[in-house]
């Protein structure tokens, strides 16, 4: 029973866990190189689509993670890597939106769209819409 | 207002969003195909050596006060096969330059192939690390820039440039910035 649940979580887990990060793309210094997981974390592989370029396996998203280690190691800050990189190919390359006057309407309609049901259901409740009696 | 009216608005907004998703499925649309940020701004500076032995490099400069077209392409992409005339007939019949990016290719791969479907390049530049093509905001071959005289890049077309793109989006454009 126990070697089974132990291959059940290998099967399970582990792929989960496989790398698209290649050894010889990996940088010498530990700390550019975790800084270097984190940014290719917030870039989205643009062939995919679905996916960052940390967990993809595609061509772009290699030259992508390499071009991401080249500009650390030439000095560059994470926000300075991030802005080459969108500079480049728009904010859809950012897995995360920029908040920015343009994108507004993308941030805030979750909130108009929540704060309208709110008021719907308080005018409800106001005019005695929903009733007590009936539970 | 009435419980009855109220009843129909899950239908209306059933019903709107219903025309938010046609209407790009309708226009043809395809999401895999993104916008250039690149658009309206400068070349970005590069230099590539020759794709072919005998070829010269190519780089910014060539670019420099004449309007070009820009295609990025491989030996190895089929649907780059299927665009070969219509670049070519962007350099015979509209008169502009059409340069080439080889894409991750082999020399040995290149020659062949362009005996085979054309070779309508006035030059040709060897990617081989993809490394220019990220400059250029590029992410995937074939793809296709032009380029106006002060060397600001005008449209950038993804994938295949088809008959209807060809009349629809380069024609027109590429008769304006040969003015």
């Amino acid at each position: 029973m126990k070697t089974l649940l132990c291959a059940l979580f290998f099967c399970l887990f582990l792929p989960a866990v496989a790398l698209a990060v290649q050894p010889d793309e990996m940088m010498q210094d530990a700390v550019l190189e975790s800084r270097a997981r984190v940014i290719s974390k917030q870039l989205r592989c643009l062939v995919c689509q679905g996916e960052d370029i940390d967990e993809s396996a595609a061509g772009l998203a290699r030259d992508l993670r390499l071009l991401v280690r080249e500009r650390l190691s030439a000095g560059d800050s994470d926000a300075q890597v991030l802005s080459f990189v969108q500079e480049r190919y728009g904010d859809y390359v950012l897995m995360k939106p920029p908040v920015a006057p343009r994108t507004w309407i993308l941030w805030l309609t979750p909130f108009l769209v929540l704060g309208a049901g709110f008021a719907f259901v308080w005018r409800l409740v106001r005019r005695g819409f929903v009733r007590r009696d009936r539970a | 207002m009435k419980p009855q009216l109220l009843a129909l608005v899950p239908l209306a907004v059933f019903i709107l969003l219903l025309a938010l998703f046609a209407a790009p499925l309708m226009r043809g649309v395809d999401p895999a195909k993104l916008e250039s940020a690149m658009i309206g701004r400068e070349i970005p500076d590069f230099v590539l050596p020759a794709a072919l032995p005998d070829g010269r490099h190519f780089d910014r400069d060539d670019l420099a006060g004449a309007p070009a077209v820009v295609n990025f392409f491989a030996s190895w992409c089929v649907p780059c096969q299927a665009e070969q005339p219509l670049l070519a007939r962007m350099a015979a019949q509209d008169g502009i330059d059409v340069y080439g990016v080889n894409y991750k290719d082999k020399p040995e791969a290149l020659a062949p192939w362009l005996e085979k479907h054309g070779n309508p390049f006035k030059l040709i530049g060897a990617d081989d690390e993809g490394r220019v093509a990220i400059e250029w905001g590029v992410y995937g071959v074939p793809e296709t820039f032009v380029i106006d005289r002060r060397g600001v890049i005008r449209l950038r077309h993804v994938g295949p440039v088809s008959e209807a793109d060809y009349r629809a989006l380069f024609k027109p454009l590429i008769a304006e910035v040969m003015k």
